[in-house]
């Protein structure tokens, strides 16, 4: 068992051996392969990884919006407060989506329903989900808009979501999402739609909303920097696994991982100039159809060894809370 | 009017722009008569030289892609010259540009939509050479499968259709089709943002490639401004539809001058913990290019903003090597 643990006291979310398949025409895609991580209190956990690595899912199945079929759970735990949500019949769902745990989407205008105000859809959510009164679901309404910095809230409330602009709808969202103080935010991509000066705006914003009121933060995002600017912990994941697990600031400092070497030293950083070559990694992602055999990273690994063909390597834990999966470090 | 143009050495340029303009019209009413008009490219002028890449950056809606676009004529100017390698393509007609487009091309963002899914890589990669030369089939066979070597991919592809490629491949076969006649100049529209990061250093290492080997410039556009600077020797700002710094890429990213590009350049995220929490550098979100705002395009956006800014557009000054457009210099 290559659990990651820290203590069993201070645990918002568990996630233990998950595994999931999808089921297609094609065959069996083999989409998350044990993958076991915690979130605690307070923190914001990232989930960094190429397109395909399942960071996307892993983030869907914590609130089971996994489409069944083809997507099937094949085995572990999604413990939240102790509670497994994997085994609670749908009904009991309800009590967590939206309310303690909650998500917010790359493209605003997909969560947002064009043919209704921005104010009737914040109150018909709060008024669902806390059971207050239109009146009081109205004024935290109007607070939360207040609170994500939308100029002129009471008009705002009156508007379509098409009268925003891109970072202003991502703020609504925002407001949506935590306006039932949940102990989780699942944040998917959250800026990848935006614009860089409209992104710092909105990362500044969750982060600061994060610290006060305590939410914890699931960010799923491809970009090293938005990972650098939100996180505390990160986890990198590999074609459907993760392949190294610890604090923000161990992993950029000392990236064990040779698929999190490449990775960083694949990207262009502003301000070092035109001057030095960017490493590539060579080949691409492989098809989750077949997978390769053993460590999943093996085809396109520098340091490839025979064990690496053959047996899928163990997470071991390198310093106190800091977890890769590589056959280099046995 | 912008008095200075941003200008490379004589008989160093290959490209010229002269205050190009584009609106595009927003039809309304019963008969359709134009209403209002996006101004897209308004009044920007430029030079790019040869075998050097100009790298345009600024965030969608400033007119980056149009102006790419309007270089090749693939959208007509409203207003303003285009010259390349000496000779003015503005308005000359689509039978003689035939000619020069053969040594204008482009590389697209989307390898997904680039690509005819009913033809074959040969077919893709051949058809500007069917088109345009008297190669016969098998002399074309040949030449594509050149280009395929040149671009990383393997004689087995000429057979297959663009699905059974990946992303990274597609736009391997987008830049083979570019290379096909040989050309001088290639405008490259964000060819790497629909790609993953250890893809795009592929693709951004070919493309520095092939350009020391045959002789390329570059037009490179691109909302990255990590990539831009990767790439560039020369780096353009655009603001809603106007050029608002343009200079040598050092001395644009050392020494900037404009609050907006300023701006611009502390939003990006360093991929560095130790620099978090640098806050934001500007408030709001670029005005709609419809009505834009009077004087200076930044000025609402602005830290400091003056009167002067509020009714005067400010032109592009400075020497040569670094232009920019703003009252504050």
């Amino acid at each position: 068992m290559d659990t990651v643990s820290t203590g069993d006291t201070e645990k918002l979310l568990r996630v233990k051996e998950l595994y999931i398949n999808f089921y297609t025409y094609e065959g069996v895609v083999k989409a998350i392969d044990g993958v076991s991580f915690d979130i605690h209190p307070n923190e914001t956990f990232a989930l960094v990884g190429e397109t395909g690595c399942g960071k996307s899912v892993t983030a869907r199945a914590i609130l089971r919006l996994i489409p069944t079929p083809p997507g099937k759970i094949e085995g572990g735990e999604i413990l939240f407060n102790g509670v497994d949500l994997l085994k609670i019949p749908e009904k009991e769902m309800l009590e967590y989506r939206g309310k303690k745990i909650s998500m917010i989407f790359q493209e605003p205008m997909t969560s947002l329903n064009p043919v209704f105000t921005v104010g009737d859809q914040l109150v018909e959510t709060i008024a669902l989900n806390q059971k207050v009164s239109k009146e009081e679901a109205y004024n935290i309404a109007l607070k939360m808009l207040e609170r994500v910095r939308i100029p002129d809230a009471e008009n705002a409330m009156t508007k379509y979501p098409h009268e925003f602009s891109g970072g202003q709808r991502q703020r609504i969202v925002i407001a949506m999402a935590l306006s039932c103080n949940p102990s989780l935010l699942i944040a998917d991509e959250p800026t990848t739609a935006l614009d860089v000066t409209v992104q710092a705006q909105i990362i500044n914003l969750m982060n600061e909303l994060q610290k006060n009121m305590g939410t914890s933060i699931l960010l799923i995002t491809h970009d090293l920097g938005v990972v650098a600017e939100m996180s505390d912990r990160v986890a990198v994941m590999y074609a459907g696994n993760i392949v190294e697990l610890g604090t923000t600031s161990v992993i950029f400092e000392k990236r064990y991982h040779p698929y999190t070497q490449g990775l960083f030293n694949a990207i262009p950083v502003f301000g070092k100039g035109k001057q030095t070559r960017l490493e590539e990694i060579p080949g691409s992602v492989p098809n989750l159809l077949y997978p390769p055999p053993g460590c999943r990273f093996h085809p396109r690994c520098p340091h490839v060894m025979d064990i690496c063909r053959k047996e899928k390597p163990e997470l071991i834990e390198l310093e106190p809370g800091h977890y890769v999966r590589c056959h280099l470090y046995r | 009017m912008s008095d200075v143009t941003y200008t490379a050495e004589a008989g160093d340029e290959i490209l010229r722009v002269e205050n190009l303009k584009k609106y595009f019209p927003i039809l309304g009413g019963f008969f359709k008569r134009p209403v209002a008009y996006v101004r897209a490219v308004d009044d920007v002028s430029l030079s790019i030289r040869k075998k050097e890449t100009f790298g345009l950056v600024g965030e969608s809606g400033c007119g980056k892609t149009t102006l790419g676009r309007t270089v090749g004529r693939l959208i007509e100017p409203d207003s303003g010259r285009i010259i390349f390698k000496g000779m003015d393509i503005t308005h000359i007609s689509q039978k003689e540009f035939r000619g020069i487009r053969r040594h204008i091309q482009f590389v697209f963002q989307d390898p997904f939509a680039s690509l005819n899914p009913r033809m074959t890589i040969k077919d893709i990669v051949g058809e500007p050479l069917v088109i345009h030369t008297n190669q016969s089939d098998s002399e074309i066979e040949d030449t594509v499968l050149e280009l395929l070597e040149v671009v990383g991919l393997k004689k087995e592809h000429l057979y297959r259709y663009p699905h059974e490629f990946s992303g990274g491949q597609r736009q391997r076969i987008n830049i083979a089709r570019a290379l096909a006649l040989r050309p001088d100049f290639i405008v490259l529209d964000e060819p790497t943002s629909a790609l993953d990061v250890s893809v795009q250093a592929q693709i951004l290492n070919l493309l520095k490639d092939l350009q020391s080997e045959f002789n390329l410039t570059y037009l490179f556009i691109s909302h990255d401004l990590s990539v831009v600077e990767y790439m560039s020797d020369t780096i353009g700002v655009m603001y809603l539809g106007k050029l608002v710094e343009v200079g040598e890429a050092e001395s644009v990213i050392a020494e900037t001058l404009h609050p907006y590009t300023k701006a611009l350049f502390e939003s990006i995220p360093i991929p560095d913990p130790k620099f978090r929490g640098k806050g934001a550098a500007i408030h709001g979100d670029v005005p709609s290019p419809i009505n834009p705002p009077s004087g200076c395009r930044f000025h609402p956006r602005c830290p400091h903003t003056m009167d002067i800014c509020r009714t005067e557009e400010p032109a592009l000054k400075g020497d040569s090597s670094h232009l920019v457009a703003c009252h504050l210099y």
